[in-house]
């Protein structure tokens, strides 16, 4: 499989919002984290979605946040993390 | 959220439309418009060929086979087993094979609870979770405020079920968006030494794996 | 098409409800009624790779577009039999015609009749 991004290589959540099956969440869109792991492929579940074959399968990445990057008033620890599996379709260079 | 208060239940069609003998506690509830729905398309999936009635009935045995105890199974012997235990952070699938539990063709990672970091399972999006090893989700998990605050607030979600963590400890949420599912590989609580693996999976409840809680101590 | 307009006038879809404010967490549990494990045991059954007649995706799909109603209107297990039934439409496995005319055995062979609630 060749993967576009290493693992702790920093990456940032491409910034759309269409409508249809997507499983970016919206709470991370357009945020910046760290690759923990590269996994896969698996196939796109925004085609599965449609009955389609979903192929290309694509690199999965787990992808580190600091909690208190995701949100304005975040009322946790500084060190608090989120973690969040990410197609590499949504991943681009900071 | 609708929380669901039916108590009727279909019948369950094995062969077609015969009568079913009555079941008055049951029967006395009318059914709704999705009980229904239920209902006829199973009957028509078995018409059809999809499925047959005895595949259906052992699908609903599969799914009352599966429970919190596989899971607490596999912790407690990752707590006496350093070899296992790194086998499971490997491949929580392959290691419940070599307990003889078949956890399904998803594949399920165990994230490790450590003295600095605490990990907590969610799905936003909608209810991923490890149902073939642990069974169904309780409602909770797919509330709204759960998939909404735990991302958000994690500590104050926790500390709603009785868990305070120190300052200094990391919490870790993992959202459950792709094709894994998560359970979380807790600490083995103090003052267990000695114990064997039955006893120490007594400890390991179904919250705790899913990290809104610590295992029970000890003590309790 | 269900959608939610945040804030900055950015389309946040209804399921995807990361980090919006809510209540506390209401600890329910109840144990599943026998209809609700036949919808899980159906769309396992329809999702298992040697039948594929669904996949999870579609499912997951499926609910989405219930529109935002859904989720204070519907139970759990009725997105899930909802969505599966559309689909099943959709790919044309069943016909509306047989579903109608099944459904209305189904209601008019049960003794207690249906529901007026959805």
């Amino acid at each position: 499989m060749s993967a576009r991004f290493a693992v702790g290589e920093t990456v940032t959540v491409r910034v759309a919002f269409p409508p249809g099956h997507v499983r970016t969440p919206f709470f991370v869109r357009g945020k910046t984290g760290r690759v923990t792991e590269v996994l896969g492929p698996y196939r796109n579940p925004e085609e599965l979605a449609y009955g389609r074959s979903g192929e290309p399968a694509l690199p999965l990445y787990r992808v580190i946040f600091d909690t208190a990057d995701l949100w304005d008033d975040y009322q946790g620890a500084a060190q608090d993390t989120t973690v969040v599996d990410i197609y590499e379709n949504w991943l681009e260079a900071p | 959220m609708a929380h669901d208060h039916s108590h009727g239940h279909p019948h369950d069609h094995g062969h077609g439309h015969q009568p079913h003998p009555f079941q008055p506690d049951l029967e006395e509830t009318p059914l709704t418009h999705y009980q229904v729905m239920t209902q006829a398309v199973g009957d028509l999936l078995i018409d059809k060929g999809v499925f047959s009635a005895e595949e259906l009935r052992a699908m609903l045995e599969a799914i009352d086979a599966k429970s919190p105890a596989a899971g607490a199974r596999m912790v407690a012997r990752a707590w006496v087993d350093d070899g296992f235990k790194a086998r499971m952070l490997a491949d929580v699938n392959a290691a419940a094979g070599e307990l003889g539990i078949d956890a399904g063709g998803i594949p399920i990672r165990a994230v490790e609870n450590t003295e600095g970091v605490h990990n907590v399972i969610v799905c936003t999006l909608c209810s991923c979770y490890p149902r073939l090893l642990i069974g169904l989700p309780p409602d909770w998990y797919k509330s709204r405020s759960y998939r909404s605050r735990t991302v958000r607030e994690p500590r104050a979600v926790l500390a709603e079920f009785g868990t305070v963590l120190p300052e200094d400890v990391e919490v870790r949420v993992h959202d459950s968006t792709a094709d894994l599912r998560y359970m979380v590989l807790p600490a083995r609580p103090d003052g267990t030494e000695g114990w064997d693996e039955a006893a120490l999976a007594g400890l390991v409840t179904r919250d705790c794996m899913i990290g809104v809680t610590l295992p029970k101590s000890p003590a309790a | 098409m269900s959608n939610e307009r945040s804030e900055d006038g950015l389309l946040r879809r209804h399921h995807d409800m990361g980090g919006l404010p809510a209540g506390p967490v209401e600890r329910n549990e109840h144990d599943y009624a026998p209809w609700e494990k036949r919808v899980d045991a159906i769309l396992r059954l329809l999702a298992d790779p040697k039948r594929g007649v669904l996949t999870v995706d579609e499912l997951r799909r499926g609910i989405e577009e219930l529109g935002p109603g859904a989720y204070d209107e519907m139970s759990y297990y009725e997105r899930w039999i909802a969505s599966v039934t559309n689909n099943l439409l959709e790919k044309g496995v069943i016909t509306v015609d047989e579903l109608g005319r099944r459904m209305a055995e189904v209601s008019a062979a049960w003794p207690a009749g249906t529901a007026e609630k959805s």
